[in-house]
């Protein structure tokens, strides 16, 4: 995954001294040409909502009715209106404890502790913890959400089946534990794979000398490991954090319910938005959570590149 | 005395190296049965003439699959996820090796400062952030309910990552080829065409499965633009097969989930043995 080294804050390639040689013979204004159609769909399709989103958030826009065809600016009113709202700050609270205990917390750690436990192994241990892993992370979210709704389900699932629970509702009884899990599930692969390639480079030689030193599994851990890999666990946060922080997934297992328990921010704005018909509103809250994407990117390259420096 | 002491320390050490070794095993039993619990049924259940939610020995059948296949709206789902699918990669294989030559090869002013800040935008602005104003501006320009607003989206999302990932793969190959090509009196398209493509092929393929298995889980993008379930790809009916009727077709939930997951299941992991690690992540949701 090459937005790793590309984000990892302070992990910027160095540059060879070599310059760049238009050795086909391409020219400036045909490659110009060359990278004009990328940069036009880019634009339009990411760049433009991006943008367009300040302005969208400021009027009355709504799916059908007058709004729809003559909408008003109204100003910071839609700000007004969600910050105003207990549901907007519920989603916003609720958010946060998914996002820190689910990925930042969760994914990060069982994926590290994955990946130093499998280390050493060799042949059919390692393919599969890391092959199961793997798999959760690759089967396509609507077919996962599903076999989680089977595993919970309340007279048959799995779970109650093994644990003889018959009859409990998991998913209403505790639903943002089950989406927190849930997103454990899914996301751990990612950091396991990031931290299997980030020991696989700490120097043999510096973990043999800790053990001659007499240094235990700990030690080896936080005097040897941890600051060889400082680089992999920052980009490994920012990522998980600004993943976790825009999955839609969870609500493909509980639509945001059973209430508004597990409305998550991006679900929050989809059901103000689209179900809910209030697109100018939508955009408001959207524009909030493209803001909070882009503290948490600039917060990370500002770490980095203090490490860098110093 | 001394040996006692010795002989105990030995002790010790061994009933402490057998208990890590017991946690150790048990650790790595409990991971493995957390992962693999939710996926026994995808694996049972297909395979069952009496599929029910719980896991157990299948009632073995093979026809829960032609229950699939019987099915319009299964198939054509599958279909369009293979439209869209290769829609995509079509389109950001071609422009994103274009923009990729042209950025490696030729110094245009503020290449480095325009990649990286595409590639930080990219991360950004994800589907879920901009699910608003992309849906109405896909709305404005008389393209809602298309395919074609599905595929224009996502390209738009994965260009950035895709140039990013060609760009590095096309700095690493070597010049010499094209500049012997042009030494002998070859046409920068000449060039282009047949030395810089079958060079690039590797780094093509890599990201054209990329697109491909990005595109078929995008569940978000399809959902929101597309209203009218003939359109729909397998991502979002699979959605609509057990959120729709009051009681769900386990028949054929089960086997529709295995035939749209195997694809993918099967690249990842022939990918990942292939290319490592790079493989991973990109725009999930």
């Amino acid at each position: 995954m090459t937005q790793v080294s590309a984000i990892a804050p302070g992990k910027a390639k160095p540059r060879r001294g070599r310059r760049a040689e238009d050795v086909a013979g391409l020219g400036k204004a045909r490659a110009s040409l060359f990278v004009a159609p990328s940069l036009l769909l880019i634009g339009m399709f990411l760049i433009f909502p991006a943008v367009w989103t300040v302005y969208l958030g400021m009027t009355d826009y709504r799916l059908t009715g007058v709004q729809a065809v003559d909408p008003q600016f109204v100003g910071f009113a839609n700000y007004a209106e969600a910050l105003g709202d207990s549901s907007f700050w519920h989603s916003l609270r609720i958010t946060l404890i998914f996002v820190f205990v689910s990925g930042v917390a969760g994914q990060s750690l069982l994926g590290f502790a994955l990946a130093w436990a499998v280390r050493n192994l060799k042949g059919i241990w390692k393919a599969i913890v890391e092959g199961l892993a793997l798999a959760a992370w690759v089967i396509p979210s609507s077919v996962v959400a599903f076999l989680w709704i089977a595993m919970l389900d309340r007279r048959n699932g799995t779970l109650n089946t093994l644990l003889q629970t018959d009859g409990k509702a998991w998913l209403i009884d505790n639903p943002l534990l089950w989406i927190i899990i849930f997103n454990i599930w899914v996301g751990t692969a990612f950091s396991m794979q990031l931290f299997s390639s980030a020991l696989a480079a700490v120097p043999p030689s510096q973990l043999e000398s800790a053990k001659m030193a007499g240094a235990g599994g700990w030690q080896q851990l936080r005097d040897v490991v941890l600051p060889n890999i400082k680089g992999h666990l920052l980009t490994n946060t920012l990522l998980i954090t600004l993943w976790t922080f825009n999955t839609f997934t969870p609500y493909l297992l509980t639509a945001g319910g059973p209430g508004n328990s597990t409305e998550i921010l991006s679900v929050y704005i989809y059901k103000t938005a689209i179900p809910g018909g209030q697109l100018g509103l939508g955009a408001a809250i959207s524009l909030i959570m493209l803001l909070i994407n882009l503290v948490v990117a600039l917060f990370y390259l500002r770490v980095g590149q203090g490490r860098k420096s110093s | 005395m001394s040996t006692e002491i010795a002989s105990s320390d030995v002790g010790k050490r061994q009933v402490k190296r057998f208990l890590s070794r017991i946690g150790f095993v048990a650790f790595l039993t409990l991971v493995s049965l957390f992962f693999a619990l939710p996926m026994l049924w995808l694996v049972t259940a297909p395979f069952d003439a009496n599929p029910t939610m719980s896991v157990g020995i299948p009632d073995w059948t093979l026809s829960n699959f032609q229950r699939v296949f019987e099915n319009p709206q299964a198939m054509r789902a599958i279909l369009n996820s293979l439209i869209i699918g290769i829609g995509t990669m079509v389109l950001v294989v071609i422009l994103g090796a274009t923009a990729s030559y042209a950025l490696s090869r030729v110094r245009i002013p503020g290449r480095d400062a325009l990649l990286y800040s595409l590639l930080l935008l990219s991360s950004i602005v994800t589907g879920t952030a901009a699910m608003v104003p992309t849906f109405q501006l896909i709305n404005v320009l008389g393209l809602i309910n298309t395919q074609v607003a599905v595929i224009l989206v996502i390209t738009g999302g994965l260009l950035p990552t895709v140039i990013f990932i060609l760009k590095d793969f096309m700095d690493s190959m070597p010049k010499s080829y094209e500049e012997s090509a042009r030494l002998y009196g070859a046409k920068p398209f000449q060039i282009l065409m047949h030395v810089v493509t079958p060079v690039a092929r590797p780094g093509i393929a890599f990201v054209a499965i990329w697109t491909i298995v990005q595109v078929w889980a995008n569940f978000l993008v399809p959902f929101i633009l597309l209203r009218s379930p003939e359109l729909q790809p397998a991502a979002v009916v699979m959605h609509t097969f057990y959120t729709e009727s009051g009681q769900a077709d386990l028949r054929l939930i089960s086997a529709f989930s295995l035939l749209y997951s195997l694809p993918v299941i099967l690249i990842y992991f022939l990918v990942n043995r292939k290319f490592g690690f790079r493989f991973h992540g990109g725009i999930k949701s």
